[in-house]
């Protein structure tokens, strides 16, 4: 039993439908039933309908998100920042910049370069570690990325990792060596999208990836993000797919902090476009439906989107946001550009060039510390350090 | 007003109060003068704990050790063993002996684990701790914890932060009945009559956070607090005035009976 036996028996069509079809009296009745105990997918549907789209409910529907986010988080957003350790990868995503078939700039950074490019970090504020990297298992393997935690252990209160998919055998030595969160993204949840989209490598096992979050609960992560690239599939069905995963993984993963995000494809290397058009007001929708109907989930902001939709959407459920990112290896202290090679296909093809190439543009250029003063005019208090060690090191093997 | 008197300690206010989820710092010392608290909780998972006065994890440096009880709490620990390896750094960090133990596997609504919570207790109790635990509203675990030393049990009223107030009445007055220690409700209170109302059923002194870090006006609303609970207090130790099921007749229904 996973998710995958619910996520098959999902009514994605006749929930998708009920969205497009829902009125004002099921936009009303859903709003009513926010913040309680289990919404019904179908209340959910009314949320991110056409309807509820208008200015009036979204209005609304942002003057409650905002409410329940106060209640349950208060006036705080945590920061976290990325380190990319690799862009090595081998599979093939067309979306990707760091796809198998794209020449781009690659390295991989030595443990003792990502605690140079982690101190960086350190030195900005950040206490919060999101450890990325290409899915490879040479360069970006079980016992390269434990030498990288424990490379960082002693300094980082808090670590967490977004790779390729483990098993959860190989996940424990991870979460012994310190690390405390597992972040996942399915990418999309439809089908048909998918293959079309992850045409070679590991990457390809659809069904492997869904269960990937529950085989990190398995392994003991405390923190598990789970998220769809907008952009992809039609937004909706993905909501709703996403929806009923956190739902799932909220019971059975009690344990376990559940995060989601919801990126929006950026441009990247290989010349990619979206397939279909998210435009702001989907994502505030979006983020504000989430919210109404799970009251108490994390909800992670990258900085993708640009400063002002990041500003405005603060307070309307955000619960945690990176700031100042680069997301290539080196990307903050240069580290490992004289390892820098192209290669396509998995082959090396050349050597030269100053930066490794990155995952994606980012929108939202401020520094740290300008992200952290726009908190606290806000009205927010921008924490760094939620977290400690101390409370990393396992002792309740299940 | 009776002084509250926790492990030989005397407190004049009955007001214990949280410091998350405040938008700063300085709003937090603010709300917390106005509360005329003298016992305040800090999470250690938000604190430096290193030595180094990391500048990014100050949250200690906002409560004024001159004038608070500062009472370290163990947030963020799912098992006894992560509490104790928390609670033991926090000490040393610190330098405050007292303890705020919650063990909250669950972290959507931190509710705590009684077994957990329990075996932690034991640990600390004899490593030298106060220890304060954060329970459910049960009575059989109040006693066993008081048998383990601690120096109160905290009950929760509601969820954390779902302002419900006392939803475990009935529970909080059978541990208030039995209990020889201290018994301070925590978490769930969102208005000041629930507190009030904490007060008046006989607990000695509750714990406040959410209600008023996210209040419009998180000083006021921390005097809102103070003058409700010091007037449970006040009643509580006046007696109310007993409810009555029905309205007294004024001609007495057994009258009767003394007629000729």
């Amino acid at each position: 039993m996973s998710f995958v036996t619910d996520f098959n028996a999902l009514p994605i069509n006749g929930l998708s439908t009920l969205a497009m079809a829902a009125g004002p009296a099921e936009v009303e009745q859903a709003l009513a039933r926010s913040g309680e105990r289990g919404m019904r997918l179908e209340d959910f549907a009314a949320l991110i309908s056409p309807a509820a789209a208008q200015p009036v409910w979204l209005e609304r529907m942002a003057a409650r998100s905002r409410e329940l986010t106060l209640k349950h988080f208060g006036r705080a957003i945590r920061l976290f920042a990325p380190v990319y350790l690799s862009n090595e990868c081998i599979n093939i995503c067309k979306y990707c910049g760091f796809s198998r078939d794209n020449p781009i700039l690659r390295v991989t950074l030595t443990p003792q370069q990502v605690s140079t490019e982690a101190r960086y970090l350190q030195a900005e504020g950040f206490r919060h570690i999101l450890l990325v990297a290409g899915e490879h298992p040479h360069f970006v393997s079980g016992s390269y990325l434990q030498d990288c935690i424990t490379a960082l252990r002693a300094e980082w209160p808090s670590i967490s990792l977004e790779v390729g998919p483990m098993e959860t055998l190989d996940y424990e030595p991870l979460v012994t060596a310190g690390a405390e969160g597992l972040v996942i993204y399915q990418e999309t949840y439809n089908r048909q999208v998918y293959a079309e989209m992850h045409t070679g490598g590991p990457k390809t096992d659809f069904d492997w990836r869904l269960e990937t979050p529950e085989r990190a609960y398995a392994a003991g992560f405390k923190r598990i993000g789970i998220g769809a690239l907008l952009g992809l599939a039609p937004w909706r069905a993905e909501a709703i797919s996403l929806a009923a995963h956190a739902r799932y993984l909220l019971k059975r993963c009690w344990r376990s902090q559940v995060t989601v995000s919801i990126p929006r494809l950026r441009p990247a290397a290989g010349e990619f476009n979206p397939l279909v058009n998210v435009s702001e007001r989907d994502l505030v929708q979006f983020v504000c439906a989430l919210r109404l109907a799970f009251p108490e989930i994390g909800i992670v902001l990258s900085t993708r989107e640009r400063a002002k939709l990041r500003d405005g959407l603060i307070p309307l459920g955000v619960t945690m946001m990176s700031a100042g990112s680069h997301t290539e290896p080196g990307g903050y202290t240069q580290q490992g550009k004289d390892e820098l090679h192209i290669t396509k296909g998995g082959r090396r093809i050349n050597s030269e060039g100053e930066y490794a190439t990155q995952q994606f543009e980012i929108a939202d250029n401020r520094s740290a510390v300008e992200v952290s003063n726009m908190l606290e005019l806000m009205g927010y208090d921008p924490v760094w350090k939620d977290w400690d060690g101390a409370l990393n090191e396992r002792s309740d093997p299940r | 007003m009776q002084k509250l008197r926790i492990a030989g300690r005397e407190f004049t206010s009955r007001l214990i109060m949280g410091t998350g989820k405040f938008a700063s710092g300085e709003l937090m010392a603010a709300a917390l003068a106005a509360s005329g608290t003298e016992l305040v909780t800090v999470a250690l998972r938000r604190a430096d704990l290193t030595g180094s006065q990391d500048k990014f994890a100050n949250i200690l440096t906002f409560v004024d050790s001159q004038k608070y009880l500062l009472l370290p709490n163990t947030s963020g620990a799912r098992t006894a063993e992560e509490a104790c390896r928390l609670a033991r750094l926090g000490r040393e960090a610190t330098g405050s002996n007292w303890l705020k133990l919650e063990i909250h596997p669950d972290p959507r609504y931190l509710l705590p684990d009684p077994i957990e919570t329990l075996k932690a207790a034991e640990v600390l109790v004899k490593e030298g701790f106060t220890v304060l635990p954060y329970i459910n509203a049960d009575p059989v675990l109040a006693k066993r914890l008081e048998d383990a030393g601690c120096a109160t049990v905290m009950p929760l009223g509601s969820p954390i932060g779902s302002a419900r107030g006392l939803e475990t009445r009935a529970n909080i007055e059978i541990i208030i009945e039995q209990a020889t220690v201290p018994v301070v409700v925590d978490a769930g209170l969102g208005a000041p009559s629930h507190a009030a109302l904490a007060l008046e059923i006989g607990a000695d002194a509750v714990l406040v956070n959410t209600a008023v870090a996210v209040a419009a006006d998180p000083v006021r609303m921390a005097q809102a607090f103070k003058s409700a609970v010091e007037a449970g207090r006040v009643a509580y130790e006046v007696g109310l005035a007993p409810k009555q099921r029905e309205a007294i007749a004024t001609s007495p229904l057994t009258g009767f009976l003394d007629e000729k």
